[in-house]
């Protein structure tokens, strides 16, 4: 059945949530049933949508997340009222930090007896009032088509974030006349404050024609903007290196020879020495993190800033800058672009420089190390990115496999890595890649996951067999909340408490699952064991028992520079694997 | 720094949470904030004090916008404007010892709004500074104040004012605040009325 096949028909507002939904074009959503959601399930499968049953509702809502930002299409999360709702909220707020445009459908009780604590009632517009962009209570079936079709449209407008609806069981139950056309929201009013700003344009100009020493920013609107044209014509017209952040990675083409790569807290070291020697930061889409700028006072001195930005509440809020340009990336590039005549002359004395410092660099990185028979995380993702030759969407966790991963494995094309940057939230990489997965089934999707964090969502494992999804699983097993141990080893002497952690068979797990597995010990099982998931139709799991005790380098500790980064020992201390224990 | 916005707001339910609670996140303190309705229908007017850095309210600005039911938002403090606020004071006061607190309501140009034979209330309007003078000085004559209530600050610009979304959307960048620049000294005609 079809929505259109329903305007103008009475509905019940459980058909009018799916007719509406079907047309904004949403075919897939990832949720849980509970009391209050009921109506709307039971109506479900008079609709042309797919609906991914999940193991827990921070699942679903990751799940939503990861779909969206493999797609750059809104994610649709469902749970009941109540626990249903509070366990989504921690997904919320991961999208909300990383401006990702989800619509998350929460079951109420009904309106009878809203506010009387009733059986499951919970409040969830209040608590998410913080972690959404807007969030609705419905509560009557009429107005369920206009609230649906607004808090699409705010969530993927301008600065995209997480929506919530909240909607009755009556509201669900009663009817009203469908009508879509009808229920279509007013057009987004543009944020006030975005001006077309003619004399900012001119002086970005000029300030990049007088650069001598200019670095350009990739951020994650570079990716969202869809601006990889723009950003690439910038960059090589003036011959601009171009250095991104965690979440820009993939914007800029990694294999380009302008590209610098991550800059930030575990950036690659001439990364960050070229940003405190630059005379021009040229920032795009991104919001000067803390993790990126390291401490303030003492942020690229020397450096004119131009902000380029979607949301005029970033510009100034970290780093105070010289030109703001407020608006969307792909947008203001254009009418910036032919204000820049190309660069004359061969490479210039500043892209030397950055070059010689890359190549210092090079000198230090454990793949270059001799080979002493233990296994290292950053040797699974080379070899990962080799194998895949860096087109599959990786699906990262968060702690230093996820910093690993960043650095080697090399993404060409935007929407390849999926992470959660700004919430940094364990347990993402999981229920996002099945969600990636979802969107994009003709894709090579790989999770790569901690030992940690994969067991706070490992339940997904389930959905994942259930809905024989083709992913590839890798956990990268150190025995330790690694990024935890880390700290722990330069700031707390050592002292690891509560950082060593136990894992269950992840083969055996998987199996359990009926998902095969192996596990991989040396440097020489890792392709043969990649090559092996990737020819299997159907999702694999490897356990990479990983050296224990490595660290994350470089590494800048809160509160340094930029340029004050803790590198890795030229004599790497060995220690044992997970597996000799 | 005290820092006064306008925010034109939806009449709805819960928006008030949204503003409050946005105030909240930035860890920014609200000094005062009044709501009522406007000249449109279905349209709410805030006017908002708080308490933040001198270079707080751009952001504080561009965040309000950000909330869905926001329509409008001025940051009053750099143009000339017109500010108020309300007071009523309940002072201890009996037959014996009234005529003083007359006295001094007539200077403060406030009012008696009720008399009882313990305790009289006075009701005052005005700047902050003109209130909390007359507050500084019953403290001073040893009246006991009983309950304060306070309005918190109203304010309006000046003069011919289209909103900030209208110079947005029609007015070139810049246009917009040349209109300042003929204004009269802002506060002139509220210290006249405070006593000398
Ligand atoms: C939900 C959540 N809890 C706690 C943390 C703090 N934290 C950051 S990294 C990390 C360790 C992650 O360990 P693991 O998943 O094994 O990855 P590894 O660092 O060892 O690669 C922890 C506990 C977090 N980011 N998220
Ligand atoms: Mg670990």
């Amino acid at each position: 059945m079809s929505e259109a096949k329903f305007a103008g028909a009475r509905l019940t507002g459980a058909e009018i949530l799916w007719a509406t939904l079907e047309g904004e074009g949403v075919r897939e959503v990832f949720g849980y049933p509970g009391g209050a959601i009921l109506p709307a399930y039971d109506a479900l499968r008079k609709f042309p949508i797919r609906h991914i049953l999940v193991r827990h509702e921070q699942g679903a809502v990751h799940m939503a997340d990861g779909y969206a930002r493999a797609l750059g299409k809104i994610g649709v999360a469902v749970a009941t009222s109540g626990p249903g709702a509070t366990n989504m909220v921690t997904g919320i707020a991961t999208a909300m930090m990383d401006s990702i445009p989800l619509l998350c459908i929460t079951g109420q009780v009904s309106s009878k007896v809203l506010g009387s604590d009733a059986f499951q009632e919970i409040d969830i517009t209040g608590i998410t009032l913080p972690v959404t962009k807007h969030n609705y209570v419905v509560t009557r079936a009429e107005d369920l088509a206009p609230a649906l079709r607004e808090a699409i449209l705010v969530a993927k407008s301008g600065r995209p974030g997480p929506v919530l609806v909240d909607i009755t069981k009556d509201a669900q139950q009663g009817s009203a006349i469908y009508d879509f056309a009808a229920a279509a929201p007013r057009p987004h009013r543009p944020h006030p404050m975005l001006r077309a700003e003619a004399e900012s344009i001119l002086k970005a100009a000029e300030l990049i024609r007088a650069a001598k020493r200019p670095i350009i920013f990739a951020g994650h609107g570079m990716i969202q903007s869809g601006a990889r044209e723009q950003v690439l014509a910038l960059a090589e017209r003036l011959q601009i290196p171009v250095a991104s952040t965690l979440l820009g990675l993939g914007g800029f083409p990694a294999s380009h020879p302008l590209s610098l790569g991550m800059m930030g807290m575990h950036g690659e070291a001439w990364v960050n020495h070229a940003i405190q020697q630059s005379d021009l930061l040229i920032a795009c889409g991104m919001r000067f993190d803390d993790r990126v700028t390291g401490s303030l006072p003492t942020y690229a001195p020397n450096a004119k800033k131009i902000h380029i930005e979607i949301d005029p509440a970033e510009i100034n809020k970290n780093v105070k800058v010289d030109v703001a340009l407020i608006g969307d990336l792909a947008e203001v590039l254009e009418i910036l672009l032919p204000h820049l005549a190309p660069r004359s002359g061969g490479e210039s004395p500043w892209l030397r420089e950055v070059y010689a410092m890359k190549g210092e660099c090079a000198v230090r990185d454990i793949q270059n190390l001799p080979d002493n028979g233990h296994l290292y995380a950053a040797h699974v993702m080379n070899d990962l990115w080799h194998a895949t030759s860096g087109k599959a969407i990786v699906v990262t966790d968060v702690g230093q496999h996820q910093m690993w991963e960043a650095q080697y494995y090399k993404h060409e094309e935007p929407r390849t890595l999926i992470t959660s940057g700004g919430l940094g939230t364990m347990g993402f990489a999981l229920p996002a890649a099945i969600g990636a997965k979802v969107a994009c089934p003709e894709k090579e999707v790989w999770v790569v996951a901690g030992d940690g964090g994969f067991q706070m969502t490992a339940a997904e494992l389930s959905t994942i067999a259930q809905e024989n999804l083709d992913l590839n699983i890798a956990v990268i097993n150190n025995g330790y909340l690694g990024m935890v141990r880390q700290w722990q080893e330069f700031f707390y002497d050592k002292n690891y408490e509560s950082s060593p952690i136990l894992s269950p068979d992840y083969v055996k797990l998987a199996e359990a699952h009926g998902i095969p597995g192996v596990a991989v010990r040396t440097r020489a099982e890792v392709l043969p064991a990649v090559n092996a998931a990737r020819q299997r139709k159907g999702p694999f799991l490897i356990n990479f028992l990983v050296e224990k005790e490595d660290s994350v380098y470089p590494m800048i500790a809160a509160g340094s520079a930029l340029h004050e980064m803790i590198r890795r020992p030229d004599s790497n201390p060995l220690i044992e694997t997970a597996e000799d224990r | 720094m005290l820092h006064t916005f306008v925010a034109i707001v939806e009449d709805k339910p819960g928006v008030l949470t949204r503003v409050a609670s946005l105030f909240r996140r930035l860890n920014v303190n609200i000094v005062s904030l009044t709501v009522g309705s406007s000249e449109r229908p279905g349209i709410s007017r805030m006017t908002i004090v708080a308490d933040a850095s001198p270079t707080a309210g751009h952001r504080i600005m561009a965040s309000l916008y950000k909330l869905e039911n926001v329509l409008e938002v001025d940051d009053i403090g750099q143009y000339a404007s017109v500010s108020r606020e309300l007071a009523l004071i309940k002072v201890a006061a009996t037959p014996k010892t009234r005529s003083h607190i007359f006295e001094l309501a007539e200077v403060f140009r406030a009012r008696i709004v009720d008399l009882a034979p313990e305790s009289l209330m006075i009701e005052i309007t005005g700047v902050e500074s003109k209130i909390e003078g007359l507050i500084q000085v019953l403290n001073e004559s040893e009246d006991r104040i009983l309950e304060i209530s306070r309005t918190g600050r109203m304010v309006m610009r000046r003069g011919q004012h289209t909103s900030r979304v209208l110079d947005a959307m029609r007015v070139p960048a810049g246009d917009a605040e040349n209109e300042t620049a003929t204004d009269p000294e802002p506060g002139i005609a509220e210290e006249a009325d405070l006593p000398q």
